[in-house]
């Protein structure tokens, strides 16, 4: 009995720091693995438009991203103010859309395994505001290029 | 001459690491983006695939045709877009087992077409409205089979079942080209 009633010292013991790096670098890990860094700054305007049948995106490193838009004022005069694509960091004008896009889902699919190569899709970032036109050509060559699995990039319209 | 004296060992002051790992740790909590990204999944046809057309009568045909103004003809007739979603899934389902509506859930077909000036929101507003009348017809038949909501995520097997009886087919016609003649 007497060993429990042994006194201690007065007084809180500090708590130890010793461990808060290693919780902090735990959390840097975990941070630096969930991190996607944005492939490129946008060139155009892009505001996608409302919906309420949206699907999730799962894997981003299946998903390969087309802009639509119009060119932001700082590059207007190399561009133009009608829609153009963009594709990674390059910008794409209409009549070039036939051309740049077989180039572009190739040089992604040599990011992914082959095993997957059938489940990538395409997201279509479009500005509310552009025609069908473009976005016609777009699908045109998508499914020239036997690019069929397609997603059109909305915002859930919030309720109520 | 040499100096083997022994020294005491230097240790590192660890004392800062917290710090820098601090630092990192908020500029990767800062880059990091939660946005989730979420789209209307849509598949495309194969090039050169016209076997459905010419087979469909025209009561399992259900035309909707948006203009540059963005103006909704559905069957010749002018409506707002908000009663789509009622129009079309009155189509689909049938339930009075009227004559000009389709036969069957899986023989109608809805042809979307659209013109190369119709706005890409109203085009998707549309495409929206139809996706939701088929989403609310096959919620309907999985409570009715088996008492629970439609759900992505529900088995296979029952999902396949669903939509093998309510299939979603949606044919889009080339766009015609009314805006850049005027």
């Amino acid at each position: 009995m007497a060993k429990f009633s042994k006194k201690r010292g007065k007084g809180t013991p500090a708590i130890s720091t010793a461990s808060l790096p290693d919780i902090i670098f735990m959390l840097l890990f975990f941070f630096m693995v969930a991190t996607v860094m944005r492939d490129a700054s946008l060139k155009i305007n892009v505001n996608t438009p409302v919906a309420t049948e949206l699907t999730k995106i799962k894997d981003k490193s299946l998903v390969n991203n087309i802009y639509i838009g119009k060119p932001v004022a700082q590059y207007q005069n190399l561009y133009g103010t009608s829609p153009i694509l963009q594709l990674g960091d390059k910008c794409v004008r209409k009549d070039a859309i036939e051309r740049e896009i077989p180039l572009f889902l190739e040089q992604h699919k040599l990011k992914v395994p082959e095993s997957r190569h059938p489940m990538i899709y395409s997201s279509i970032k479009a500005d509310g505001k552009v025609t069908m036109g473009i976005i016609q050509d777009l699908k045109t060559a998508l499914r020239k290029a036997n690019q069929l699995k397609i997603n059109y990039s909305a915002k859930p319209r919030a309720e109520g | 001459m040499v100096n083997f004296k022994k020294r005491p060992d230097a240790a590192i002051n660890a004392s800062s690491m917290a710090d820098i790992a601090f630092l990192l740790f908020i500029f990767f909590l800062v880059t990091t983006t939660v946005l989730q990204d979420k789209g209307i999944a849509v598949l495309l046809p194969p090039l050169g695939d016209n076997m459905l057309m010419g087979e469909v009568k025209s009561r399992n045909l259900l035309s909707v045709f948006v203009n540059a103004d963005h103006q909704l003809l559905v069957e010749g007739k002018q409506i707002p877009i908000t009663r789509l979603k009622a129009v079309a899934k009155a189509f689909i389902s049938n339930p009075e087992k009227r004559e000009d509506l389709a036969v069957a859930p899986d023989k109608a077909v809805i042809c979307l077409h659209h013109d190369r000036g119709t706005e890409y929101d109203t085009y998707l507003q549309v495409y929206n409205e139809l996706k939701a009348a088929y989403s609310e017809l096959w919620n309907e038949l999985s409570l009715s089979w088996y008492g629970k909501p439609y759900h992505e995520e529900m088995p296979l097997a029952e999902r396949k079942a669903i939509r093998a009886e309510i299939p979603f087919v949606i044919s889009e016609a080339e766009p015609t080209d009314y805006a850049s003649v005027q």
